[in-house]
């Protein structure tokens, strides 16, 4: 016997899609029509063929085992199949074949504040949801101060939730669901809608629940740097399929290089004389193995092979990085160091060294810029796009984002007592 | 021993799998009734928000009825009673038990989709659903009964000793309602269609079903026909431990056999359809 809290055996479902169906239901007058239609073909013996159908398999043969107090996430594109699988977990739907094998009680958050009567004041809500999340009344009554106080509302706990702001609304439905203390808590994509002070602390909530009472989080999530930061392991699913089932820092790395798959970004566009031209660009880390996300704030090497077809000199060789929104945050020229280099005909690698990579995490379009003097020997827009991610492990870390600025110095910081 | 350990030991396995929930399904159901408690409760607390009168409509509502119900039957109508009970309070009696059955059908038949965010996102089982929608059905029953008594005191009337048993039939009410509920709010899922035919059936029901007169002016051939309503045993027994008249008994077998069967039916049906539920909704 393993010592899985969750084992997921060939877990697949699949929904049928009607082509002829508009509507999400259907009605009575359809079925009817159907059923006198099939009865009349029957008779005639005609080929009037059924209703086109397609099998969708949201979710196909998956298989996993989650350990007591792992923290998990889960990620993937959209329609990858990461709600279904969770309320499958959840038992909200069966699967259609397969089985999952649970130790203990499971609290599924899918979404924020489900069954909150917005008539219903805060306190009568807190009851409500509790006991829809299946906590008992004794239960929540000994939680009651606990949650007020995380949710901070207690200004406002005989208000009418239909008068509360959103972030107030998110905060005490997720501090209900957080005060549940099932064996394992499975929360979806929820806390996007909090400020950010708050979903700190629901992350830090979610670790403490993990950490030290030993049970097991499966986490949704869009947000990489929240997934990186609060989770140990993550499952990838793509497509309905497990794509990658590992250490957090290997499932992004896997989820990122295939969204950024040569395709998914706009065409590249070749400029300039062309006498020398680039074959391939390598990002390395400083192992010197090549990486496909940077990181922020580490040593990064990056590596340009380039082809001469004749000999040339005072060559200068450029990376340049744009933001989403196509604006130049950086440009790593080797004009700004003074060097040009005199290249003979044939193949030769350019390098780049940066100790610590100053750019913000999100996601940057490469730009690759060969020049003599004035002229432009040759300029690829939209090389390539890179993501930059940020991999401080630590819970209270602020991720640097686009409103602190565009890149991030490099420094220490300190108190120090003075005396008078 | 450790917190993991202590965990792991007080763990109960559950094993999703299709078909699975079944087994342990009464289990349960009694597990979740704190959450049956809170959704009545909830339907109760917010039925009448933001009404000037609030539950005021629970009287008026039934007693309204009654008085045209009267005007039109009796002095129309020229209908009679038999026995001594005052044309309205028979009317009353017959609405009590009609009433509630009309709530109840309509609120638990609408009950899944009007709560399908709950069915979509977490887990419990679904009869808790229809069966406390059915709850409000009960308190606005309980209110126009109060009512009944107060209408006792103003025409001066004894009700039959046989009052004692009112609560066999009320039970057989809410049995037809629930039964009948069950199926249409599975049904609903899937065909709303069900969303416009049940005020239809409520409404028609009002004047099928001896409401408004009483079921004895119905012609001694038709009568076993008649009781194939179900609402015509219950509220002929009402009739019959309230204000003492006779009850036709194989009439009042047959409908017993029916809401029977139609209980059979719904709890069936539900079953079949429930897991289907959150796909459907």
């Amino acid at each position: 016997m393993t010592d899985a809290i969750i084992r997921a055996e060939n877990v697949s479902k699949h929904f049928i899609i009607s082509h002829q169906q508009r509507e999400k239901y259907t009605s009575l007058r359809d079925v009817l029509a159907g059923k006198a239609g099939r009865l009349f073909s029957l008779r005639s013996n005609s080929r009037s063929g059924p209703i086109s159908k397609e099998e969708f398999w949201a979710l196909k043969d998956i298989n996993f085992e989650i350990k007591q107090g792992d923290r998990v996430g889960i990620i993937g594109r959209n329609g990858a199949g990461k709600s279904t699988l969770l309320k499958i977990l959840s038992r909200i739907t069966e699967p259609t074949s397969g089985r999952v094998i649970m130790r203990g009680r499971v609290a599924s958050l899918l979404e924020v504040g489900t069954g909150f009567h917005q008539e219903l004041t805060g306190r009568e809500n807190i009851f409500l949801n509790g006991a829809i999340l299946g906590m008992s009344r004794a239960e929540i009554k000994s939680k009651f101060d606990e949650i007020v106080a995380f949710a901070e509302v207690e200004k406002f706990l005989d208000t009418p939730v239909k008068r509360y702001s959103s972030g107030m609304y998110v905060r005490l439905a997720f501090a209900i669901a957080a005060h549940l203390e099932p064996e394992i808590l499975i929360v979806d994509e929820v806390l996007a809608v909090g400020d950010t002070q708050f979903q700190r602390k629901c992350m830090g909530k979610m670790e403490d629940v993990s950490k030290r009472e030993g049970r097991t989080v499966l986490f949704v999530s869009h947000d990489l740097n929240a997934v990186n930061k609060l989770c140990n392991s993550a499952i990838m699913l793509e497509k309905g399929k497990l794509f990658k089932n590992d250490t957090v820092e290997n499932v992004i790395d896997a989820y990122l290089s295939l969204s950024l798959m040569p395709g998914s970004a706009s065409q590249s566009s070749r400029t300039g004389t062309s006498e020398i031209s680039l074959i391939s660009l390598k990002f390395k880390n400083s192992d010197q193995a090549e990486i496909q996300n940077l990181t922020a704030g580490a040593a990064l090497y990056i590596e340009m092979t380039c082809e001469a077809k004749a000999d040339m000199k005072n060559v200068q060789f450029a990376i340049c990085f744009n933001d989403m929104y196509n604006t130049r945050i950086t440009s790593i020229w080797s004009a700004f160091k003074g060097k040009s280099f005199d290249i003979t005909r044939g193949v030769f690698k350019v390098e780049f060294k940066i100790d610590s990579l100053g750019l913000i995490p999100g996601n940057y379009q490469v730009i690759s810029y060969i020049n003599l003097g004035e002229i432009t020997v040759e300029r690829i827009d939209n090389l390539r796009m890179v993501n930059v991610i940020f991999n401080e492990k630590k819970i209270d870390c602020t991720i640097p984002s686009v409103s602190q600025g565009f890149y991030v110095e490099q420094f220490e910081t300190s108190v120090q007592a003075l005396k008078k | 021993m450790t917190i993991k350990d202590s965990l792991l030991m007080t763990m109960t396995n559950v094993v999703i799998e299709r078909g699975r929930t079944q087994k342990n399904y009464w289990r349960d159901l009694w597990r979740f009734r704190e959450l049956f408690y809170i959704l009545a409760w909830r339907d109760v607390k917010v039925r009448y928000k933001q009404t000037v009168i609030g539950a005021a409509w629970s009287v008026i509502r039934p007693l309204l009825t009654t008085i045209i119900f009267t005007m039109v039957f009796s002095r129309v109508a020229k209908l009679g009673v038999p026995g001594d009970a005052p044309y309205a309070i028979m009317v009353f009696v017959g609405m009590l038990p009609w009433q509630f059955f009309a709530t109840a059908l309509s609120d638990s038949s609408n009950s899944l989709i009007g709560n399908s965010n709950l069915v979509s996102k977490v887990y419990f089982p679904r009869m808790i659903i229809p069966a406390s929608s059915i709850i409000m059905g009960l308190v606005d029953f309980s209110i126009s009964f109060f009512l009944l008594l107060v209408m006792f005191l103003f025409y001066q009337y004894v009700p039959d000793i046989k009052i004692f048993l009112l609560p066999f039939f009320v039970i057989m009410a809410l049995a037809a309602s629930f039964g009948i509920g069950l199926y249409v709010t599975a049904l609903n899922v899937k065909y709303r269609d069900f969303r416009y035919i049940i005020p239809f059936i409520v409404q028609i029901g009002l004047y099928i079903s001896p409401v408004g007169f009483s079921s004895s002016v119905v012609p001694e051939r038709w009568r076993l026909l008649y009781s194939l309503n179900p609402m015509t045993g219950v509220i002929d027994g009402f009739r019959w431990c309230v204000l003492g008249q006779p009850l036709y008994w194989p009439g009042f077998a047959i409908s017993c056999v029916i809401v029977v069967f139609f209980l059979w039916v719904g709890i069936a049906y539900f079953r079949k359809t429930e897991r289907g539920f959150a796909d459907n909704i």
